[in-house]
This record gives C-alpha cells, sequence and structure tokens, in this order.
C-alpha cells in the first residue's frame, strides 16, 4: 500500500527542529531512518500530518565516552553500533544484540533512536538499556532531561517522550571490570521478531554471578526486568540447581502476552530455557 | 532557517551516475518514484513495508530498503540500482552464476537478491555458506527454494577467492 498524504519539514537545527514538534503536537511525527514508520505510513497504521525529518541535526549524532558513560546518539544506525569499536570495547551487550536486530539492507537505515523512541516490545535495545540501566537524553521546549531507562518505557509503543520532546541520545555505563554480558534471542528465522529475547550482564567472580541483571524482549508490552529471578541467583555459583531457581522464579517477573503463534506458557517456558542458557553463557 | 513544512519538495541525487533534480510528492517512496518518475521498474515493490526485499536498492554504496526511503530523503545522496549495477558490469559474475545455477523461477526476487548478494561479495569476500543464508535472510523468494541462489553466491565467492590466490 502506499503512504497517505502528508507534509514533510527537513529543519537544519535542533531548535528548528523543536519549534516544529511544539507547534504540531501529537499531529507531527518524527522521522529518522524510518524503518518502523514508513513501514507503518505505508500500511496506513499510522498517518501523521507531518513528518519531521531530523537526519541532518548533528546533536544527535556520534559515539563518545563521556565521564563513565558511551554517548550514543540517537541517529547512530545499527550498522554504525556493530562496526563501533568503542560499542564492542564499552558496552559488549549492544555488540551482542545489534546481529538480531532485522537484516542489513534495514540495519544500514534504522536508529538507536528510532529503535527506543517506538518502544516496540520485541526490539533489542530496550532491553539492553533496562539490563544496563541506561539513561535516556531528551530535548524539550524547556531544555535538556535526563530519564532512567526504568522510568522510560511505559507501555505499549508508549515511552516516557512527549510528542514536543525529541530523544537526543542514550547513555550506557560503561563496561566495568568483571563484568560480563550475554545477549539471545530466539526468533523463526535470523532477523525476524524476537518470539523471545533475553540481555544479561554481572559481574563474574569464580564462576559465581554478582549484581547480576535480566531483562527480556518479546514477552509483554515492553521489555520487562526480571529481578526475583536475578536476586534467585545472585552471588551464587551458577550450577544446574541455582539456575533452576532462577528459572522458577522467572515466572514471579514475566506475565507473558501470546502472540499468532505462541501461548503465554510457550513463551514463559521459552524465557526459562533461553534464561538457563545466558547465564551459562555468562559464566563461561 | 529550511523550508516550511510542504506535501512537494525539491530533490537532487545522483542516479546511478547521473545527477537528478526532480520536484517530488513527499509521500512517495523511493522505489515508486524510480518505476513511475524514472522508468526504472527493475526494483520491484512487493510488500512495501520493509519484509521482502525486493525493493533493494543501493544508496551511498550500502543496500537499504527502497520502499522504506522517501524519495525526498534521497537528497544529496548517491543511489544505485539493478539497471545501474547492470550496465556497469558490476553484477556480470552474480548474473550468469545465477543463470548457471538456475537461481531464479519467475525472476522477481531476482533483482533484490542481486542488490543483497553484491553486497556480500563486495565487503564480506570470506563469507560462509551460513553467512550467506544470513546475509540473504531479508530477501524472500517464493519459488526457488533458496537453495540454489546460496549456490550461486558461494561459486561466485569461490571463484573470487580462487582468482586472489592467483
Amino acid at each position: 500500500m502506499k503512504a497517505a498524504s502528508f507534509a514533510y519539514a527537513r529543519p537544519d537545527s535542533l531548535g528548528e527542529a523543536l519549534a516544529l514538534l511544539e507547534r504540531h503536537g501529537e499531529a507531527a511525527r518524527v522521522l529518522a531512518g524510518g524503518q518502523s514508520l514508513l513501514a507503518s505510513l505505508n500500511m496506513r497504521l499510522s498517518s501523521p500530518e507531518l513528518l519531521v525529518d531530523v537526519t541532518g541535526l548533528k546533536e544527535l549524532s556520534g559515539i563518545r565516552v563521556q565521564g563513565d558513560a558511551l554517548h550514543i546518539g540517537a541517529l547512530t544506525r545499527h550498522c554504525e553500533i556493530e562496526r563501533s569499536a568503542k560499542v564492542a570495547q564499552h558496552v559488549p551487550l549492544l555488540a551482542q544484540a545489534v546481529p538480531h536486530v532485522a537484516h542489513v539492507a534495514i540495519r544500514n537505515a534504522g536508529t538507536l533512536g528510532g529503535s527506543i523512541a517506538l518502544a516496540d516490545p520485541a526490539a533489542e535495545y530496550p532491553a539492553c538499556a533496562l539490563a544496563l540501566e541506561a539513561t535516556l537524553v531528551i530535548a524539550g521546549p524547556r531544555g535538556e532531561r535526563r530519564v532512567a531507562a526504568r522510568d522510560f518505557f511505559r507501555g505499549l509503543y508508549s515511552t516516557a517522550l512527549e510528542p514536543q520532546e525529541l530523544l537526543l541520545a542514550a547513555e550506557f555505563p560503561l563496561l566495568e571490570p568483571g563484568y560480563r554480558s550475554a545477549f539471545l534471542e530466539l526468533a523463526r528465522r535470523h532477523g525476524d521478531y524476537a518470539i523471545v529475547g533475553v540481555a544479561a550482564h554481572a559481574r563474574v567472580e569464580g564462576g559465581r554471578l554478582c549484581d547480576l541483571r535480566l531483562a527480556y524482549l518479546g514477552v509483554g508490552a515492553t521489555a520487562v526486568r526480571a529481578d526475583r529471578a536475578a536476586a534467585a541467583i545472585e552471588g551464587k555459583a551458577c550450577g544446574p540447581q541455582t539456575v533452576a531457581a532462577a528459572q522458577a522464579a522467572l515466572g514471579e517477573d514475566l506475565d507473558p502476552l501470546p502472540d499468532l503463534y505462541h501461548s503465554a506458557a510457550t513463551k514463559l517456558h521459552l524465557a526459562r530455557v533461553m534464561t538457563g542458557r545466558a547465564l551459562a553463557a555468562l559464566v563461561q | 532557517m529550511s523550508q516550511a513544512p510542504a506535501t512537494e519538495f525539491q530533490t537532487s541525487f545522483v542516479l546511478n551516475g547521473t545527477p537528478v533534480t526532480r520536484r517530488v510528492s513527499v509521500r512517495q517512496h523511493l522505489v515508486d518514484f524510480l518505476r513511475e518518475e524514472m522508468g526504472l521498474t527493475g526494483s520491484h515493490t512487493a510488500c512495501e513495508h520493509g519484509v521482502c526485499g525486493a525493493c533493494t536498492l543501493r544508496v551511498d554504496g550500502e543496500i537499504v530498503r527502497g520502499c522504506l526511503m522517501l524519495a525526498v530523503q534521497a537528497n544529496g545522496r548517491k543511489v544505485d540500482t539493478i539497471e545501474g549495477l547492470s550496465d556497469s558490469g558490476e553484477l556480470a559474475a552474480l548474473q550468469s552464476a545465477f543463470h548457471e545455477r538456475n537461481a531464479l523461477q519467475c525472476g522477481f526476487c531476482t533483482p533484490g537478491m542481486l542488490m543483497a548478494a553484491l553486497d556480500l561479495v563486495k565487503n564480506r569476500p570470506e563469507a560462509t555458506r551460513a553467512q550467506i543464508r544470513t546475509h540473504l535472510s531479508g530477501n524472500y523468494c517464493r519459488c526457488t527454494g533458496y537453495h540454489a541462489i546460496v549456490d550461486a553466491v558461494e561459486a561466485v565467492l569461490e571463484a573470487q577467492r580462487e582468482g586472489a590466490k592467483r
């Protein structure tokens, strides 16, 4: 199908972009890589009056170490995350997650900020942001504000972003010594939407998992942290009994939504299987 | 100050090596523009929501979904289509391998397959059979069952590696 009619603007500055968003409010949508937005326009699932193309704004680009975080501009494309030595060194979880993001041709256009701002529950970055306790940097009419990932993802395709605001960047804490990450995803075919996925991050001390963070995708209206499952194995050696305890506790964290092909019970089962694999990968 | 919001925009880009400037309707995606305004019908429109890969184009040297890019977004960029890369000979080895190995039946997916395969042949010359499959995972073929396509791409990669050794 073809998109319905809309107007388009390509602001040259952040101020101009924010003025457009303030003037048009919910009638406007931000266009970055367009890999989800244009699909939804073509399918006529949404019909905004105005697209604000932010791809010319330099404030939204670049990957740099800033204090104790890696600052990744919202316009950073998936393929740039895939190739970034800084990401591989400082935020290996993202480097592990990005090959699961769709297909090459989509990774060449889609952006980190677009994925986070859309908050698709099957997307990879929101789960990474929750596991690593990232901070989202947002610009709006009253200046900049920073929101913790935990407070950012509110519901199905719903975030803390107001219609007149723009996501500038995500900041991920730099990998600390002793910490390891694992990202695993189950899909029917490489690059398809995740049935279930898990982002795991912990300090590994002689086979014991400390400060363990688990976050899941594809199992709810948003990416979900599983703090009870993590607590069940926290500080303990990773073995069959402790892994089973974490897998059992996962039932208290997750209340999966069924999809077209998988019941809630199947999703929970698969999440438990993926948990076992992720914990094993952390201590490997 | 940029241009005020509008439903038509002037767009200039380099298409298959030739500069093009047109006034485009902003709702028109790049493949529709190429097919309907430029007469380049080699890039196919099928799903039009980024799933099938039949519209694969090369923009600034990287493959993208032509249906998930507006024509207006091509402004200032370099766009290569199946027509341009056929004429330049860049695709010749893949085209003859597809022919020899029966890697197409109805041919609908073939332009997109060739664009995705060329990206692999150029950028990942060491790719294994599994990596070929992963690289082509964004392109649907409803006839061949993919084996012959993977065979053809593998043959080109092997010939390229043999050539590099000599």
